[in-house]
């Protein structure tokens, strides 16, 4: 078996195991988000379902599986088509770049935990991320529908506008690692440690604005249920609404992997380079803190208004992220 | 090479059949979406040229920012078909006769004096050449006033557009006080 064909293969397995576990995160994040909204509000949330409502994500993709699909009228059948798939496709490609965990021996090879490392590995998060909205806005135009189309415009205008703040907020750490590499970066944190505390705005700013890049709470205008109906995926229904669905959390689950990636030091943790395996539990832990912190978020702040939301990412997240970048730059280079 | 080569060709296709939809078709947001698809075929051109760091800066602002505002303003203004679409430039279309002729023959004038061999890559340059540190060294070092001067030019266009709505807004507000003195 020539070189060329094992690497195929093996990229093909990785890439199938990724998009499992993706796919099992996404029913369970749905789960954990009803739990936890549950015990906020002093609820007992979804417990029928098997045993603490367990099987609860399986139900749901049993119903929306036989769910009517819906197309309206006027809609432009195509893009209507399209839209979900453009919405669910970046959300799963972004994570190829993410190490979960260090090299391992496997069958006589070494095999790297994560699907790839490029050496303009950040550039790839950051072009990805920006083609991700290609989605929500075709859902919103094609559907017909002025909820919609108002939905997918705010969406446009939002994810540009937290797109700058998202790309100045990660060259904090590509400075301080001196590579785009996400592989570099880890290793980097190794030596020194972990970014969080060297480039706690940086931190900040881009958990904010990867928030509002996945139109989470409190950043959710473009799908606003009070004033939009449920913005760019009115019109959606059946397994079309499901594929919106997974996208939204699946997308979540990467950007809390990319900041643990860049500021919590990855797969870092004790014993790790022991036991290699020991890697992809810390990952996990932190992921799942992360995700944890979104949802909290989501339970405990309102709403923003638009002007809100446009001023807060230009006049406060910007400047403050453009400032991170200059200080970062100049402390390397006096400091060495 | 055979690989690389039924790759580009493959690509070539694309690109093309996406150019000849983003002109011939009569929807504005789909002619939007074939200029993304020529985008992303063109940065993988420059993938298999090993330059992944203009492949990722060209999907990120052309695809990526572009083409988005592109279509925010075409779906803001709802101006995805032409109202008459065999009235309006109708002139345009014996003119780009003659223009496409022009290109045609000027083009196949330059290909039969040099011909279409191309001097041979150097794949170990290329690398270096199309890494990040390389360009950022080019950027910021041979090229620093080109590159400041195009920001502050950039930066001046901004600051005009800014000022020209804040006028508006200005009159509007005045208006605003004035009436309020009235009552």
């Amino acid at each position: 078996m020539s070189p060329v064909i094992g690497i195929v293969i093996e990229a093909i397995i990785k890439s199938a195991l990724m998009v499992f576990v993706l796919a099992t995160a996404f029913a369970y994040l749905t789960l954990a988000e009803r739990k936890i909204a549950a015990f906020v509000q002093v609820r007992k949330g979804p417990n029928r379902v098997g045993p603490w409502g367990l099987m609860q994500p399986a139900a749901d993709g049993i119903k929306l599986l036989f769910k009517e699909e819906m197309v309206p009228a006027g809609a432009d059948k195509v893009l209507f088509f399209l839209a979900p798939i453009l919405t669910m496709i970046p959300a799963m490609v972004i994570m190829a770049v993410v190490p979960i965990g260090p090299d391992v021996e496997l069958f006589g090879r070494s095999i790297r935990l994560g699907i790839s490392d490029l050496n303009v590995g950040m550039l790839y998060i950051l072009s990805v991320a920006s083609v991700a909205v290609y989605g929500i806005v075709l859902a919103g135009w094609s559907s017909a529908n002025k909820y919609s189309l108002l939905g997918g415009l705010r969406a446009s205008a939002q994810m540009i506008s937290y797109e700058i703040a998202l790309g100045l907020s990660i060259i904090g750490p590509i400075i301080l690692a001196g590579t785009m590499s996400l592989q570099g970066i880890i290793t980097a944190q190794q030596q020194s440690t972990w970014y969080v505390l060297w480039q706690p705005v940086g931190a900040l700013v881009f958990f904010l604005a990867g928030l509002a890049e996945v139109n989470r709470a409190p950043f959710d205008m473009p799908e606003a249920e009070q004033e939009l109906t449920a913005g760019y995926f009115t019109e959606y229904s059946g397994m079309k609404f499901s594929l919106f669905f997974m996208g939204e959390y699946i997308k979540m689950v990467a950007v809390c992997a990319i900041a643990t990636t860049l500021f919590l030091g990855g797969y870092l943790g004790p014993y790790v380079e022991q036991l290699p395996w020991l890697g992809i539990l810390y990952f996990t832990i932190k992921t799942t803190a992360l995700l944890f912190l979104m949802i909290w978020i989501r339970l405990t702040l309102p709403r923003l208004r638009y002007d809100q939301l446009m001023a807060f990412g230009w006049k406060v997240l910007l400047p403050l992220a453009l400032a991170n970048v200059v200080v970062t730059a100049t402390a390397t280079v006096l400091l060495g | 090479m055979t690989a690389e080569l039924i790759i580009f060709v493959l690509l070539a296709v694309i690109a093309v059949a996406a150019a000849l939809g983003m002109l011939l078709s009569s929807n504005a947001i789909y002619s939007a979406l074939f200029l993304v698809v020529n985008f992303g075929v063109v940065a993988t051109f420059y993938l298999l040229l090993g330059a992944p760091f203009i492949a990722m800066v060209q999907v990120t602002v052309y695809a990526g920012a572009i083409m988005v505002l592109f279509l925010f303003v075409i779906m803001l203004l709802g101006a995805e078909r032409l109202r008459h679409p065999n009235q309006v430039l109708s002139w345009q279309q014996p003119l780009a006769v003659v223009l496409v002729m022009a290109l045609l023959g000027f083009a196949g004038y330059v290909v039969s004096m040099q011909g279409l061999a191309s001097p041979p890559v150097d794949v170990a340059n290329t690398v270096s050449y199309g890494s990040p540190a390389a360009i950022g060294e080019l950027l910021f070092r041979e090229y620093l006033f080109p590159f400041e001067a195009t920001s502050l030019l950039l930066l001046s266009a901004m600051v005009g557009v800014v000022v020209l709505t804040a006028v508006d807004a200005r009159r509007g507000v005045s208006r605003g006080v004035s009436r309020d003195r009235r009552s």
